[in-house]
């Protein structure tokens, strides 16, 4: 078979947005949060801890190549410049090599604080499953960490897993939710619980005749229930939010929330005001928001100096 | 009295027969999907070779993942005590064993009669058994069985940073893309493996003489990875992956059609039900 | 906060919890670890904690199921060294590495 054009089946879209009524001019602080992970890279920008504008964009080769991406991308909308920036915060796996960030602070933080933003404080539990990795953290009415668990070890619960997954069968990663329910029935779940040897599972089910959404099914299922053994392990208190690209994918999601028995928090800005403007609700941003606003906190709290130069 | 001894395992099927303590045939396939099948198919492919006929063999005994599976076996047991019995066979001085598969690892202390005082199971991740080797060597488009070779040819070690085979293959593309040169990549990929096994093998204590058997231990890249990061020698028997099988036909030749690896922690029952 | 350092994957769970309500950065534990895995400093989960707290190295985080392997967590009686160490009881294991073990 001779394949002339090698598909992606793992590529999604970048997207950016700045908010229209917002001055950026007329605020106080400038803050920043640039998230940047071993898939996705994602940065937030923050007048006065408003959400002033953001950007989701694919993480290159190069960790500060892909910070000044989507820094850039950010604010190319904008007439907001980097120099304007009081502070900024980087985060995630590649927060070491963010050029324009004054200090770091772990994705575990940033996701609690950025989900406590996001979904409210009634927030209790947050799950984010990014492209290499799975965390599960329990946090407080302010979005401070209380516990958490972290996989970034083994692809099986991660992002990555089911790009793997996609890659096998040949669909692409965003069908494979809607798909997973065009089934007459809910197939066992796919047994090995290591990515490498589930696909020779798959191959195996494939060459005995299971249609492909049954097997999707089966995956998207297994996914669930690591994804659920971790939160158990944890312990689970509501109210529970996603946050991170797993979030997307509702294949994971239903069977994550029927074998949890808890539903998720509606991906709805906590905010009223936020959600009548229609700004975008990005479940990627949650780390990013997070960084911008400790950001925030720690010039307000005096524990650092502005670093703006223009 | 004819025995033979058939090992199930992830991967690959091994099969020997032997008269009275000495082996007339050895055979070794593929497990693929149908166990049971290829079991039979592989039993069939040593009788001939042995020249023999069914009814010619006392007892079979199985052992292996899915060494269950044997419908024609009198007798499983264990993969600890089969690779005990087919080591002290091979090696009377052999005090710790140490068992690599292509999905499973264990460590298995035996005392000078052979009999197992203590072991450790690496299982449920590609990490620590063959299965890391196949892969990497996929991503450096070599045939595992050069991967040695290759390996042996490197004068440096470079830190492999993946815990998974996943994500490591992922390392040794960029690796790859970086002119790392590939002996380099290879060694770095049996230094990693040899890490986890040694410490897997540090729970039961390693006393020498330490044995490498299974199908891992074919690898001499892999060996010479473990003995540095073991600091210690390590014998490898000739056909190591055949060791479990002559194990199991040593078995089968004593009579002993069952036998049990105690595992005296009561809270293992309790975390196994736990864990499911 | 409960920090739990490692990860759980398909074949169980391997982490080294550490309390940091209970521990003072005394880096007792930190001396006595055999493959050098603890380290005492500034805590990552908590930026705006001003005590030092225990955390265990980054390098090793994502290999615990085999850097504490030797130390046997769980294996009989005696904690490994760490927990041992600590006289507040701010360090344990969870018990992934119990599954490793043939018999005690």
């Amino acid at each position: 078979m001779v394949e002339v054009k090698k598909v992606e089946y793992w590529r999604w879209p970048e997207t950016s947005w700045v908010n229209p009524d917002i001055d950026w001019k007329k605020g106080k602080l400038v803050t920043a949060g640039v998230d940047v992970g071993s898939v996705s890279s994602q940065a937030v920008v923050m007048v006065d801890g408003q959400l002033y504008a953001y950007s989701n964009t694919r993480t290159g080769s190069d960790s500060p190549d892909s910070a000044w991406k989507c820094v850039n991308m950010a604010l190319e909308k904008s007439d907001m410049k980097v120099d304007n920036i009081d502070y900024c915060i980087g985060t995630g796996y590649g927060r070491v090599n963010v050029p324009m960030a004054q200090q770091t602070i772990t994705e575990i933080a940033c996701h609690a604080r950025g989900a406590n933003f996001m979904y409210g404080p009634e927030i209790r539990t947050v799950l984010d499953m990014g492209g290499q990795d799975c965390k599960a953290i329990r946090c407080d009415e302010r979005g401070k960490v209380m516990k958490f668990m972290m996989n970034d070890k083994c692809a099986a619960g991660t992002g990555r897993g089911m790009e793997v997954f996609a890659d096998l069968i040949r669909v692409p990663v965003w069908e494979i939710g809607p798909r997973s329910f065009q089934i007459k029935q809910e197939p066992p779940m796919i047994s090995s619980t290591c990515v490498v040897f589930a696909k020779t599972e798959v191959v195996g089910l494939l060459q005995e005749g299971m249609p492909e959404n049954d097997i999707m099914a089966a995956y998207c299922a297994a996914m669930a229930h690591r994804i659920t053994e971790l939160l158990n392990r944890l312990g689970m208190e509501e109210k529970f939010a996603i946050t991170g690209g797993i979030a997307k994918n509702e294949g994971v999601v239903k069977r994550l929330e029927k074998e949890l028995g808890v539903k998720s928090i509606d991906k709805v800005w906590h905010d009223p005001k936020m959600q009548e403007k229609g700004l975008p609700f990005d479940t990627q941003i949650a780390g990013g928001i997070g960084a911008a606003l400790f950001a925030f906190a720690m010039l307000e709290r005096g524990k650092a100096q502005s670093a703006r130069k223009a | 009295m004819i025995s033979a001894g058939i090992d199930v395992g992830g991967k690959n099927v091994h099969i020997v027969i032997t008269k009275n303590g000495t082996i007339l045939a050895r055979v070794g396939g593929p497990t693929g999907i149908n166990k049971a099948e290829a079991a039979e198919q592989l039993y069939a492919e040593a009788l001939k070779q042995a020249g023999l006929k069914r009814e010619d063999v006392t007892q079979v005994v199985a052992t292996g993942s899915s060494g269950p599976r044997v419908t024609f076996a009198n007798g499983v047991i264990p993969d600890a005590a089969a690779d005990a019995r087919g080591v002290i066979k091979l090696i009377p001085s052999a005090r710790t064993i140490i068992d690599v598969g292509a999905e499973e690892g264990r460590a298995i202390k035996i005392s000078p009669e052979g009999k197992v005082l203590d072991f450790a199971i690496n299982e449920r991740c590609a990490a620590g058994t063959g299965t890391f080797v196949d892969t990497m060597s996929r991503a450096l488009e070599v045939p595992v069985e050069e991967m040695a070779k290759l390996s042996l040819k490197s004068t440096r070690s470079i830190p492999m940073n993946a815990q998974c085979a996943v994500f490591g293959e992922s390392e040794v593309v960029s690796l790859i893309h970086q002119k790392t040169p590939k002996p380099d990549i290879a060694r770095a990929v049996h230094d990693a493996i040899a890490g986890r096994i040694s410490s897997v093998a540090r729970i039961v204590g390693l006393e020498k003489d330490v044995v490498m058997i299974g199908g891992v231990a074919k690898n001499l890249g892999f060996v010479e990875s473990l003995k540095r990061d073991l600091g210690m020698e390590v014998k490898v028997p000739d056909d190591p992956d055949f060791v479990g099988a002559l194990g199991a036909a040593t078995a089968a030749a004593a009579g002993v059609l069952e036998e049990k690896v105690e595992a005296k922690v009561v809270e293992k029952e309790k975390i196994e039900e736990g864990k499911a | 906060m409960l920090a739990n350092y490692g990860f759980k994957d398909g074949s169980g769970d391997w982490f080294l919890s550490v309390d940091t309500d209970k521990c003072n950065g005394c880096s007792k534990c930190v001396e006595v670890c055999p493959a050098k895995a603890l380290e005492v400093g500034a805590d990552e989960y908590d930026p705006f904690r001003e005590e030092p707290v225990v955390k265990v190295t980054a390098g090793e985080r994502k290999k615990l199921r085999y850097t504490c392997a030797p130390c046997r967590p769980g294996y009989g009686e005696n904690p490994p060294p760490c927990a041992a160490a600590c006289e507040f009881g701010a360090i344990s294991h969870s018990d992934g590495w119990k599954l490793l073990y043939g018999q005690k």
